[in-house]
């Protein structure tokens, strides 16, 4: 049976794509098989964080519309096995989504998937809600700053009411935060909420830090999921992450500040 | 924090700030999620009092719910009567 898991935030630019295709990718590594399916229809990203925008002939809405197969419209990732990306269409708007239809193309990936991984929109409007209305997991991207916080609020209130498993009175989605841009040194000057104020304020499971890091960047630019540039501390965090996430003990790593030198000890300085 | 950082004043906190507005922000937003308008627990009072005028019920028999689905309000009222006693059956 596979497991339907939304990354979702409210707030923009706090990192889904970035760790739906790091989360993803890292699922298939571990030999899990894997969709990552864009529901920004209109604005499409994931498939340029997985460098396969030159590779879309069909996307998720003309596979909804039944222009073409699931089979024809996946791309199959070309670095990891078991992994396929179901890009969005850049040129409809967000109506041509709908619910029924959603449904449908989950239904008939779930055969052949364990993971299906659905790239939320930012926003709470229509994309956003029919990333969430099927899933059974969700990640919640949050970055350690008022404004995504309260969204991630806000969101956390929407999975629990608007979803399908809510409208049906099943087990609740199963939530998790993801704190990501988290920056040690700042939280122990003070000047960023740590993984603890966060924590208190959503009071949901934490699953991994991710800590900000130029590696994030370096990998987009270069169309290549973060997790598997190894020597990063991002992407050895995703891969934390995704140990945790299949029931591995991992410690969180890159919450503390670095251990700062003699000399940067004495003086402040940083 | 360095040698001279012990003679700087201590301040509170941009972090500690943002904690403290973050849990008035979400507190007042769990509250508006959750209840729906505010006139319900009055309504869940008033209920009680008129339903009590004829059968003698718990404090919590009334349970007054706000369902949204799509356009639609649904306004779902639950009241859990006692068990009729024994001698109320005998009385009849």
């Amino acid at each position: 049976m596979a497991k339907i898991i939304v990354i979702t935030s409210g707030k923009g630019g706090v990192g889904k794509t970035t760790t739906s295709a790091a989360f993803g990718t890292g699922l298939a590594l571990k030999g899990h098989k894997t969709v990552l399916i864009d529901f920004d229809v209109g604005l499409r990203n994931l498939d340029l964080i997985m460098g396969c925008e030159r590779r879309v002939v069909y996307d998720f809405i003309n596979v909804i519309q039944g222009e073409a197969t699931v089979q024809q419209a996946l791309i199959k990732d070309k670095r990891v096995e078991n992994l396929f990306i179901l890009a969005a269409s850049q040129t409809r708007d967000k109506d041509a989504l709908n619910q029924e239809g959603v449904g449908r193309v989950l239904e008939q990936l779930a055969k052949d998937f364990e993971y299906i991984i659905c790239d939320s929109p930012a926003g709470i409007e229509k994309g956003a809600h029919l990333a969430m209305y099927y899933a059974d997991e969700a990640m919640v991207v949050t970055n350690p700053e008022v404004s995504s916080v309260r969204d991630s609020d806000r969101v956390l209130g929407i999975l629990a009411s608007k979803t399908k498993r809510a409208e049906e009175n099943k087990e609740p989605i199963k939530e998790r935060l993801i704190l990501s841009r988290y920056s040690p040194d700042r939280v122990a000057r003070g000047e960023m909420l740590s993984v603890e104020d966060v924590q208190e304020i959503l009071s949901i499971d934490l699953l991994g830090v991710i800590p900000e890091s130029q590696a994030v960047l370096n990998a987009s630019n270069s169309g290549e999921p973060v997790i598997l540039h190894e020597d990063s501390e991002a992407g050895q965090a995703y891969r934390d992450l995704v140990d945790r996430y299949l029931g591995v003990d991992v410690p969180h790593r890159f919450v503390d500040p670095k251990k700062p030198g003699f000399f940067s000890r004495l003086f402040g300085g940083n | 924090m360095g040698l001279f950082d012990y003679f700087r004043k201590p301040e509170k906190s941009s972090a500690n700030l943002a904690k403290e507005r973050l849990q008035v922000i979400v507190a007042h937003q769990r509250r508006d999620n959750a209840d729906g308008p505010d006139y319900l627990p009055q309504l869940q009072r008033e209920l009680l009092y008129v339903i009590r005028k004829y059968v003698e019920v718990d404090d919590d028999a009334v349970n007054v719910q706000l369902e949204k689905d799509g356009n639609v309000e649904v306004l779902e009222l639950n009241v859990t009567l006692p068990d009729r006693k024994p001698e109320a059956l005998d009385a009849d």
